[in-house]
């Protein structure tokens, strides 16, 4: 079982390595050209936008649906009547994939066919709502998008973290006469913790590979405004026979990830050995021993 | 209570089962030359057009089996995962393009010269689409169709509401026709913003606007001295003036929905190959009465040269060689072509053909294609999908911001030095 984990996932791995320092086009050609495809890479207009995007999307996706999922599931867990029935509602998104999401909020956002044109009908002349047809705005869009598709997940994180508070919490804070909003923010925040870190973990992913719906509502345009690295990998790969500078993408894109993720892998681990000591002393018997 | 269903049931079931999955398999054996084609032509009438082709074949006795995936990248990616991968297709959908020369120099594809040299290739097909099927002397390529991507397609209606009597004959009288539109209140450009139209709009402007010398120029010749010279910053100008006809809805529109546009009447003209006309045909509306056509401004305008082939991937199994060299004679036989080309909105690939029952654009698009000289190659013929890719990312950034013209023709030259 781990031979085959380290054969599929690492041994793929460096492979891409591998070819991104060939000259490979079409098909894997067993030449060694340095770094040429990543000075290539790093010349390209359309990966260093496809890079700032990826931030972009990155911190309003993440920072949007940790908010509005907590306040979802913070209204839900409010003893609402019809809570199954909402929690459906909002989980639904979810099961849509994100190329179906994509396509909707395109038709939606269109200025000639969806909102704009509507609410112009509707005697509203000078409404405009052409976020997705104009460069400054587009991958706020495209946000907007992915977050009304992903909170609904964070919800349901949220909700389960909420519900493992103990009740007698509550009936203290009750006692203590603090203000609902003070306990959510100050007691229950912190708690959720973990809760957040999954959270986290699995709309990162989205993150970095956000491609299907980049593709589905703007195809990267207008222009190169909406471009990600997913997009410029599957591009080089599959229409612009360019596999070489694909797996320089990839392995650019793998290495950006690692960095980000080390130094908080190193903070975790770091903490849970100051935990474990600080449990080991706290211990009598060991100290005993 | 549920009861279990009794064994000797269940075996009978899967007894039943298996056998009908063998009852096929002596069938297919008994399948005579069995080809699987690998393509993507999945809309309704390039569907129509591609069943003109199967059963052409299999009235040549062949047995079609149909391989469809929707879009062309995914289709040309599928093919080629499927021949490294040792299962390939017998044939497979490309452009008359550089797409495959890869393949070609890693011994991939089976090359048809038996058939070629049978039918004459040489002499009866067109100079460009020969330069891109014959490699290093061998055919490895069979062509289908001629598409042209530089077609004018306008409304008639439009067009009388504006108070437009003729086509234009030169860019001028064709801005002066567009600002007419505008007055009347029309969409004057029907416009899909989609990166590859652009760029499609892009090598049309610069081969009727520019010219074919400075077409090859920049295409053939990756000439990097080009794009700093003023005539192709003019052309560059003029073709960022288009813009200012099309509406603000354009980004990201389907070519079939800007089509629509022109047969709705909304809007006037529209830029686009002559797969349109299946578009115009579907709302039956028939060239020269409700729409009209023309292949470029004047005379003498350029005939971009375009088209669909189908590759052969090597396999070692003789009956898939005949059945191979069977499709190539079936693609190419006159009748076929015909019937093909009705269906798909091109032209058929050989002039000897009876051209009487096409429509009036494709007439048309024939008897341009009998002079030689206004035969140009699309970029797709001449340029890597590497480098064609790189300028397709300038052009869309060049008409979506408002980046300046020298910028522009800076960042065509780098493309051009790098790829």
């Amino acid at each position: 079982m781990v031979a085959t984990v380290l054969w599929v996932y690492v041994g793929s791995v460096l492979w891409s390595m591998r070819i991104s320092v060939s000259s490979s086009r079409t098909l894997p050609l067993p030449d060694f050209v340095g770094l040429k495809q990543y000075a290539r890479l790093f010349d390209s207009e359309r990966w260093m936008i496809s890079l700032q995007n990826m931030a972009l999307f990155g911190v309003l996706f993440i920072l949007g649906c940790l908010a509005i999922g907590f306040l979802l599931a913070v209204s839900i867990d409010q003893r609402v009547r019809a809570e199954g029935l909402l929690r459906t509602i909002f989980l639904y998104p979810y099961a849509m994939s994100f190329v179906a999401t994509g396509l909707v909020w395109q038709w939606m956002l269109n200025p000639e066919l969806g909102l704009q044109a509507t609410v112009r009908g509707w005697g509203f002349p000078a409404f405009t709502f052409d976020w997705i047809v104009r460069q400054e705005t587009v991958m706020l869009a495209i946000v907007a998008a992915a977050v009304w598709q992903a909170c609904g997940l964070v919800m349901a994180l949220m909700l389960a973290g909420l519900r493992g508070i103990d009740e007698g919490l509550w009936m203290a804070a009750r006692i203590d006469g603090i203000p609902k909003w003070r306990v959510y923010a100050s007691i229950v925040l912190p708690m959720l913790g973990p809760s957040f870190g999954t959270a986290f973990v699995l709309l990162s992913v989205s993150v970095v590979k956000v491609f299907d719906i980049v593709v589905a509502m703007t195809q990267g345009g207008p222009g190169l405004a909406s471009e990600v690295p997913a997009k410029f990998i599957i591009d080089n790969l599959l229409v612009r026979a360019n596999i070489g500078l694909a797996s320089a993408a990839s392995t650019v894109l793998l290495l950006t990830v690692l960095a980000l993720l080390a130094p908080w892998f190193h903070a975790r681990a770091h903490a849970s050995r100051r935990a474990g000591r600080a449990a080991r002393a706290s211990d009598p018997s060991e100290a005993a021993a | 209570m549920t009861r279990k269903i009794p064994r000797p049931a269940l075996a009978l079931a899967f007894a039943c089962a298996f056998g009908a999955a063998l009852g096929v398999h002596p069938a297919a054996r008994a399948q005579a030359n069995r080809a699987e084609v690998l393509h993507w032509w999945t809309s309704g009438g390039e569907s129509a057009a591609v069943k003109e082709l199967a059963s052409a074949y299999a009235k040549a006795g062949g047995t079609w089996v149909d391989a469809a995936i929707a879009g062309g990248e995914q289709a040309r990616a599928a093919a080629v995962n499927r021949m490294v991968g040792g299962t390939p297709p017998t044939a497979a959908q490309f452009n008359t393009s550089r797409q495959f020369l890869d393949l070609i120099d890693q011994g991939m594809l089976a090359n048809v010269d038996v058939v070629a040299a049978q039918n004459n290739w040489d002499r009866i097909l067109p100079a460009p689409i020969l330069n891109s099927i014959k490699v290093k002397g061998h055919f490895y390529a069979v062509p289908v169709d001629i598409h042209m991507p530089a077609w004018f397609w306008y409304s008639k209606a439009a067009f009388a509401r504006a108070g437009i009597k003729d086509e234009p004959k030169s860019a001028a009288e064709f801005f002066a026709d567009l600002d007419r539109l505008k007055a009347a209140g029309l969409v004057p450009l029907a416009f899909g913003g989609q990166p590859w139209q652009e760029k499609i709009t892009f090598y049309a402007w610069l081969a009727h606007v520019g010219g074919p010398d400075m077409y090859l120029r920049l295409y053939r010749d990756k000439d990097a001295s080009l794009p700093a010279t003023p005539p192709f910053k003019a052309l560059l100008a003029s073709f960022r003036k288009l813009h200012d006809y099309v509406d603000a809805g354009s980004p990201n529109r389907n070519w079939n929905d800007a089509t629509a546009m022109v047969i709705s009447g909304k809007a006037g003209v529209q830029i686009m190959g002559d797969w349109a006309k299946g578009e115009f045909a579907a709302a039956h509306m028939t060239a020269g009465r409700e729409f009209g056509c023309f292949p470029g401004f004047g005379a003498k305008s350029p005939y971009l040269v375009a088209g669909d082939v189908f590759v052969f991937p090597k396999i070692a199994d003789p009956a898939q060689v005949r059945s191979q060299q069977l499709l190539a004679t079936v693609f190419t036989a006159p009748a076929t072509q015909v019937a093909f080309s009705n269906r798909k909105g091109s032209i058929p690939i050989r002039t000897d053909v009876d051209v009487k029952g096409l429509d009036l654009c494709a007439q048309q698009g024939v008897a341009i294609m009998k002079d030689a000289s206004r035969q140009l190659p699309t970029p797709e013929m001449l340029i890597s999908p590497d480098l064609e890719g790189s300028l397709q990312d300038v052009i869309t950034k060049f008409w979506n911001t408002s980046e300046s013209v020298d910028d522009a023709a800076k960042a065509i030259a780098a493309a051009l030095k790098n790829g």
